[in-house]
This record gives C-alpha cells, structure tokens and sequence, in this order.
C-alpha cells in the first residue's frame, strides 16, 4: 500500500483546471519533491491533500484512508505557507495546545524535546510575538514534527528559514525519512529538496507532466529536469 | 470524551489569547457601556418608561456588542494561517465550533455581567428582582447569539467586509431568540414571574438553542474545507 496515493485528481477555480489528471503515488519511507513554476497547482494539491480542500473528481488515499479521515489527520504533519502558531501564546504554550490536540500521550516532554531540538528551549515561555521570523520558522517546525508524523506535506519549508534552520529542517527530514515516514514537499529551492528526494514530480500547468526518481543528472544539475520535462 | 478534551482547548486556548491582547472584549464592553450611556442621556426615561423598554435596549446592546466578540472569533485563526492547520489536525469541526462558541459565550456573558450594574444606576432601576430567572435567560440566549454567530463567523472569515457581513447576517436570524430574550428581560427586570404564556418564550429560547447548535455541529464541517 502506498503511503500517499493520489488518482485521476482535478480541481477547478470558476471554469479554470487549476489541476488536471494528477495521479501519482509516494511510497512509505521515500521523498517526493514536488516542483514546478508559480501557479503551476503544487499549493493546490498539497491543500487537497492535507484536506483543506476539496478536489472537483478523482481519488486521494493516505495511509490507506481519505484525506479527511480523523486517523489520517493525525498521523500527518503540515509545514505550510503560514506558520500556524498563535502569536498571543508562549513557545511551550503553542507546542502544549498541539499536543494535546494530536492526543499526545506526555504533553509536556513532547513539547520540551522539540524545543530543544528546534534550539528554542531558552525562549520556551517567551510570546511568539516578540519572536524574530527565523524563531517563528523554527517553531513551526517544531509543532509539524510534535506528533511524530508518519507523512509529511510541506509546502515551501524552506522558505523564510535562514542556512542553520535549512539544515536542521533537513537533519529533521532525514531522521523522518529514516523512521520510515513519507515527506512530500513543494518548493522552489530545487537544490535543498533535491538533496533530499528519492523521488520529484513536476507539474506544469495544472498536469503532472513528469514522475520518477531523483537521478544524478538532477542533483548536478537542478535546472535540468525543467529543461527536460517543464517549460524553458 | 475526546470530542469534549478537543472542544476544552480550543475555548481555553481562545480565552488565554483574548484575555492576553483584550481585543475584542475592551471594544466590546466600551461599546456597550457608550450606548447604555447615551440611550440614558438622550431619554432620560422615567422609572416606569425604563421597565418597559429594559428588556429591547438590554439585548440590543448585547447583540450588538457581541457582534464585535464574534467578529474576531474566526479572523483570530486568519493570522500565520492558524485555522489551516486547525482544520488539518485531527479536531473535528464540531468539536473546533462548540469550542469557539464556548469561549464566545463566556467572553459575551461577561460583557453581560459587567453591563447590568451599569444599567441600574445609569436608568436608577432595581434589576436583581429575579435573579436567577434573569441569568438563565442571559444564558440561553446568549448562547444562541453565540452559536450563530460562531457560525457566520467561520463562513464570513475570508470575506474583506466580514465587520459588516456578520451582523448583516446574524441579527434577521436572531429575530426569534432576541424577541423571546426582550420579552421574558422585560418581565424579570418589572420583578413579575414567568408564567403561563410567558412559559412559551423560554420554550422559544431552549428550542432555537438545540436546533441551531446541531445545525453549526452539522455544517461546520462543509464550512470550513472549501
């Protein structure tokens, strides 16, 4: 069973095929980098398959069940555009309303290990406002991690995180990807995700118009799938 | 039971961030307390005049002052994409609701409580008549105000006019509750008891309260995942 399967997905704005026939799958324990232009659909389809959208036909399974399913959603980390913490709220605060909202089981250590993976255990009940942005990202990062997610939808991560964070998100993945978890990523910075993929799917304009591993030509050259399968 | 845990922290998470930055709540009591002001100012009703319009100019204020509590409910979460990760976490939309509607209800209902005194020595009127009777009135229709608004709130919160749309759209549905709310408000502030076909209002109030929460429970959901 795949971990991530998607068949035969559209999804309209108005008249407008923002996707078109997407189908792919991403198995247990692989890195799918999802690539392509702005307004090619990547953010689209991440939202549809972290269920905050709805597509107009076709199948998504994760894990075996819908997008929307309760059990899904709990075995899912979401790392997106926003960063999805409370500004009114402390670090450990944030990390403690999570947890308990993913049912973790030691609300406290959950929320202590990450961050003190996330290096912000000195900053633990200082308010999320008075944060700078790389402390927000990192925070972020914290609170998709929390609950040991078996898949991974990140949209942009690395965006906004300066070279250290970079490196810790990418630590992070890899650890996740070790465990077994599924990490499906868009994003724009081809070298950082192509360091970590096994696998890339380009989308141009609403289509899926390539899907396979991650070669050696890629890394060497990440312009090179674009040349090969996208628009110059 | 976990439906109650999930609905719990997100009422208590609400609370922590309105009592930190006391947004809503300051512009909401503010506004209540002005119009109780002014209402006193502009016509100096007499005692008797006072008892019978406390019930319409008491839950005006609060419907009104309320909207400005309900506004920020769901606009709350617009802010670093808060709601995203809300819907995509494992909490059930209707667990997400009860619990903002909660929240609101409490964040209203001290508006509420804050507001009465105030009334009496503005309008120089004994209100504590009937006090009990006075405050589960208070309750049900606040939270009916509130499950409503919670409603409108979360379909409203990607509109830019959203100050506007809510009350556009919550009061014409409020109708029932709110006359039911002025009349039994009217009744208990004269000091006279709930009998007979006064029952009916309160009837009015316990129904709309169980239907329009199992309509937000139900549609929350559809709501929220666009």
């Amino acid at each position: 069973m795949s971990a991530v399967a998607v068949r035969d997905l559209w999804k309209y704005y108005g008249d407008y095929p923002a996707l078109r026939e997407i189908t792919f799958s991403a198995e247990q324990g692989t890195c799918l980098a999802v690539l392509g232009r702005n307004g090619a659909g990547k953010t689209t389809l991440l939202r549809i398959l972290c269920g905050l959208s709805r597509a107009a036909r076709g199948e998504i399974r994760i894990l075996g069940r819908s997008a929307r399913h309760p059990e899904t959603r709990a075995r899912v980390g979401i790392l997106g555009h926003g960063i999805g913490i409370y500004d009114e709220l402390s670090a450990m605060e944030n990390l403690r309303l999570f947890a308990r909202l993913y049912g973790l089981a030691d609300i406290e250590n959950s929320a202590r290990h990450w961050l003190e993976r996330t290096g912000l255990a000195h900053v633990r009940d200082g308010l999320v406002r008075e944060f700078s942005r790389g402390m927000r990202q990192r925070l972020a990062v914290a609170r998709a991690f929390l609950h040991a997610p078996e898949v991974l939808l990140l949209d942009e991560p690395f965006t906004a995180l300066d070279d250290r964070a970079i490196a810790m998100l990418q630590d992070l993945l890899r650890e996740a990807l070790d465990r077994g978890a599924t990490v499906l990523m868009s994003t724009h910075q081809l070298r950082e995700a192509l360091e970590l993929a096994t696998h890339v799917a380009l989308i141009s304009r609403g289509r899926l118009v390539h899907t396979g591993e991650r070669t050696a030509e890629m890394l060497a050259d990440p312009g090179w799938l674009y040349r090969h399968y996208g628009e110059a | 039971m976990r439906f109650l845990r999930q609905a719990g922290t997100i009422a208590v998470k609400d609370l922590k961030a309105e009592l930190r930055t006391k947004e809503a709540i300051n512009a909401s009591l503010s506004f209540a307390l002005v119009i109780l002001l002014l209402f006193s100012f502009a016509f100096d009703p007499t005692a008797e005049q006072t008892r019978e319009i406390s019930g319409g100019l008491l839950w005006l204020v609060f419907a009104f002052a309320g909207a400005l509590i309900l506004n920020r409910s769901f606009s709350r979460e617009q802010a670093n994409d808060c709601l995203d990760i809300l819907v995509a976490s494992p909490v059930s939309g209707a667990a997400l609701f009860i619990g903002k509607a909660v929240a609101n209800a409490i964040l209203i209902l001290a508006v509420e409580v804050v507001c009465l005194p105030v009334f009496g020595v503005f309008y120089n009127i004994t209100w504590t008549k009937r006090p009990w009777w006075l405050l589960l009135v208070l309750v049900l229709a606040t939270w009916g105000l509130t499950v409503i608004g919670t409603m409108f709130s979360a379909l409203t919160v990607n509109l830019r006019l959203r100050e506007l749309m809510l009350p556009v759209l919550v009061y014409p549905m409020m109708i029932p509750s709110l006359m039911a709310a002025m009349q039994l408000t009217t009744l208990l502030i004269a000091g006279e008891p709930v009998t007979g076909e006064d029952i009916v209002w309160l009837r009015l109030l316990i129904g709309f309260d169980i239907i329009f929460t199992a309509l937000g429970i139900g549609l929350v959901e559809t709501v929220l995942v666009n």
